[in-house]
């Protein structure tokens, strides 16, 4: 395993990989017993004054989606499913902290009533999370449910289906999760390390979450790094850090790197020039890129993007579970013509046709995934737009003297 | 008056066989997504519904003069079961499957939003069973199959529908399928 | 003004259940085209408003989708 467990105090938090060892005792000796007796609205309140946000990629606040989840037979979702290739940090988490992720887990569950609690991720997870929950005293009912290694098994209509029917794909939702979910039931579908943050939210309070990171990104966040690294580290860093600050966490020398892909293969690029910009949807609005799911994929100077982003387009139209129309031959369109100017073709309306495909298939799925491979694609021809120009003329400036 | 309902019965028979060819013909039409000439898609819709219900009126009649004809004697069950009229059982039962078919289209074209699109698709296939079953009774029971002119009918109904089927078979069926195979 | 007469009618299209026949995009040229695949195109992607004097025709579309994709619901948007 490749995660870097930091020194607490140098976050000014316990931090979420506090516990020396992923046992209970460690785990309460770092953090203390888990408190119960959260209300609902009590939670709630605090949730709020923390300003704790989703980690799982959207980063809705976590107070507003317990809101949004109506009473009675509730469901909890406990979502470990990364799906994105580059994206570790929820497995780092289940294993190393698999109690905090259940403290959060459990804390939530009873503060709504909820009557049944899952716990959803890869089979590499969850023997840690078993083995977790067989030392515990409070002994929570949670229902281990293994999710397939495939990029959109995390979704979340896709886990509701996950776990009602055993197939991983996402589904038409007219009404929200919080409403209508799990079998009907208001269901509330967190991510793991939201669900950890929560957990310490409930035992320190609000303020002292707020005590790392900014006003704007306050508390921590986990960051998987990956790409044209030394090392791929999961790292955790205060909320609000520039990149660069990411990055030296991980051992990764910012100055060496042409861009980094934030967010994950649903993300955006960052250039070199955006890399002292904090790491929040404000600070990198002009590139359209928000931390998401923690995913920072390092480019190397002298690579070119485009092969990059074309090698990645094409995993997305691959990863289609081909349900919907629009993203099932939107895709690999989108794809082919990405790939086309990667590959140096001297076609001038090939980077309109890019974006042209993009517009068309934003929106128009059961879910996200045809949003989220448009604003990759968007992305990709805005930040390397000189590079897509040398391309379409023929040449490379990666590949010297490779021209057409 | 004998004679009334036995011509009557034959000549709705004659004009089912008609109709619903017609119906499937516009049912596949409708399945490849292709308008008409003249004839917009959602027509094309309208009319295979149309065209089916004025074939089951048809229908309706063909079997309740047979019903009131002394020589045919169909009795309330012959209607329903297969293979259990006194006349000419084998080929009269192949119209009784047909006609059960066409009730349970019907019935489930009807209830379509509320049975759910699945169902409703499962049992609409029974359609391509059920034209075969129509036109191996009208051939094998019709008493004019021995004239020309009902040959040519019914064999022209067989042509036409096999037709349709073949394109159905075909590669370029439906519509937009050259623009899916990404030869745009 | 009341929630009713504030609540937008919203088209909703579920792409997992579409085909791409084009029956809605006759029935409903001011609101949707179709994509380079058959597929309805519409402002605002899955969720398409309906202005009061097509939502007649958009009830056909909807009782008319051979793939019962369509659904049309009151929605008030925050």
């Amino acid at each position: 395993m490749t995660e870097m467990t930091l020194d607490p105090r140098q976050l000014g938090t316990g931090g979420l990989f506090a516990a020396a060892q992923p046992d209970l005792a460690s785990h309460e000796a770092a953090y203390g017993k888990r408190p119960s007796g959260w209300s609902r609205n009590a939670l709630l309140a605090e949730l709020d004054a923390s300003g704790l946000t989703g980690r799982g990629g959207a980063g809705f606040p976590a107070w507003r989606k317990l809101a949004a989840t109506s009473a009675g037979r509730a469901v909890v979702i406990a979502n470990g499913a990364e799906g994105e290739p580059v994206s570790r940090k929820d497995a780092a988490l289940l294993r190393q902290a698999p109690h905090l992720v259940l403290d959060g887990l459990v804390t939530v569950g009873e503060a709504i009533g909820a009557s049944t609690l899952f716990l959803y991720a890869t089979a590499d997870s969850l023997p840690f999370v078993a083995q977790a929950l067989a030392e515990r005293r409070d002994r929570p009912k949670v229902k281990l449910v293994e999710a397939p290694e495939a990029f959109i098994s995390g979704e979340a209509s896709a886990v509701v289906n996950a776990l009602e029917t055993g197939i991983a794909l996402p589904r038409d939702k007219p009404l929200r999760l919080g409403k209508s979910g799990y079998e009907g039931r208001p269901t509330l579908l967190h991510n793991v390390e939201t669900l950890a943050h929560l957990a310490l939210v409930a035992r320190f309070g609000a303020d002292w979450f707020r005590s790392a990171g900014t006003a704007d990104d306050p508390g921590t966040r986990l960051y998987s790094l990956s790409g044209d690294v030394p090392t791929e580290w999961v790292v955790e860093a205060p909320g609000g850090a520039t990149i660069r600050e990411v990055l030296r966490l991980g051992g990764v020398d910012a100055s060496s790197l042409a861009a980094v892909l934030v967010g994950g293969f649903h993300g955006a690029w960052v250039p070199a020039e955006g890399f002292d910009l904090p790491l929040t949807g404000r600070g990198l609005a002009r590139y359209g890129a928000t931390p998401g799911a923690g995913v920072l994929m390092a480019l190397a100077r002298g690579r070119c993007g485009l092969e990059a982003s074309a090698g990645i387009v094409r995993y997305l139209a691959e990863s289609s579970a081909r349900q919907c129309g629009p993203c099932m031959f939107g895709l690999p369109a989108m794809a082919s013509v990405v790939e086309r100017i990667a590959a140096g073709e001297r076609t001038p309306w090939l980077a309109s046709e890019a974006e042209r495909l993009a517009g068309l298939v934003t929106g128009r799925g059961a879910c996200r995934h045809p949003d989220g491979s448009a604003r990759f694609v968007h992305s990709t021809l805005a930040v390397f737009r000189d590079e897509v120009q040398t391309h379409l003329s023929g040449m490379c400036t990666a590949h010297r003297g490779w021209t057409h | 008056m004998n004679e009334v309902f036995w011509a009557f019965g034959r000549a709705s028979g004659i004009v089912s066989l008609g109709l619903f060819t017609l119906v499937v013909v516009l049912g596949i039409v409708s399945r490849s997504g292709r308008p008409l000439p003249g004839l917009p898609r959602f027509s094309v819709a309208l009319l295979h519904r149309s065209t089916s219900l004025l074939a089951l009126v048809f229908l309706v009649l063909h079997v309740s003069t047979l019903m009131l004809d002394p020589h045919a004697k169909l009795s309330p069950p012959n209607v329903i079961v297969p293979f259990t009229a006194g006349w000419n059982p084998f080929w009269v039962g192949l119209g009784t499957v047909a006609f059960d078919l066409v009730i349970a289209l019907v019935v489930t074209g009807l209830l379509r939003q509320r049975i759910g699109q699945r169902t409703f698709r499962a049992i609409h296939w029974a359609a391509y069973a059920m034209w075969p079953f129509a036109f191996a009774h009208a051939l094998g029971s019709g008493t004019n199959a021995v004239d020309l002119w009902f040959q040519a009918y019914a064999w022209g109904c067989a042509a036409v529908v096999a037709c349709l089927i073949i394109w159905r078979l075909s590669a370029n069926f439906i519509e937009t399928s050259r623009a899916r195979l990404g030869r745009i | 003004m009341d929630a009713l007469s504030r609540a937008q009618l919203e088209l909703h299209i579920d792409f997992a259940r579409c085909d791409g026949r084009g029956l809605c995009t006759e029935l409903l040229p001011e609101l949707l085209v179709r994509d380079d695949w058959g597929y309805p195109v519409g402002r605002g992607g899955r969720d398409v408003r309906v202005p009061e004097p097509l939502a007649t025709a958009a009830q056909d579309a909807v009782d008319l989708c051979p793939l019962q994709a369509l659904m049309l619901r009151r929605v008030t948007r925050a």
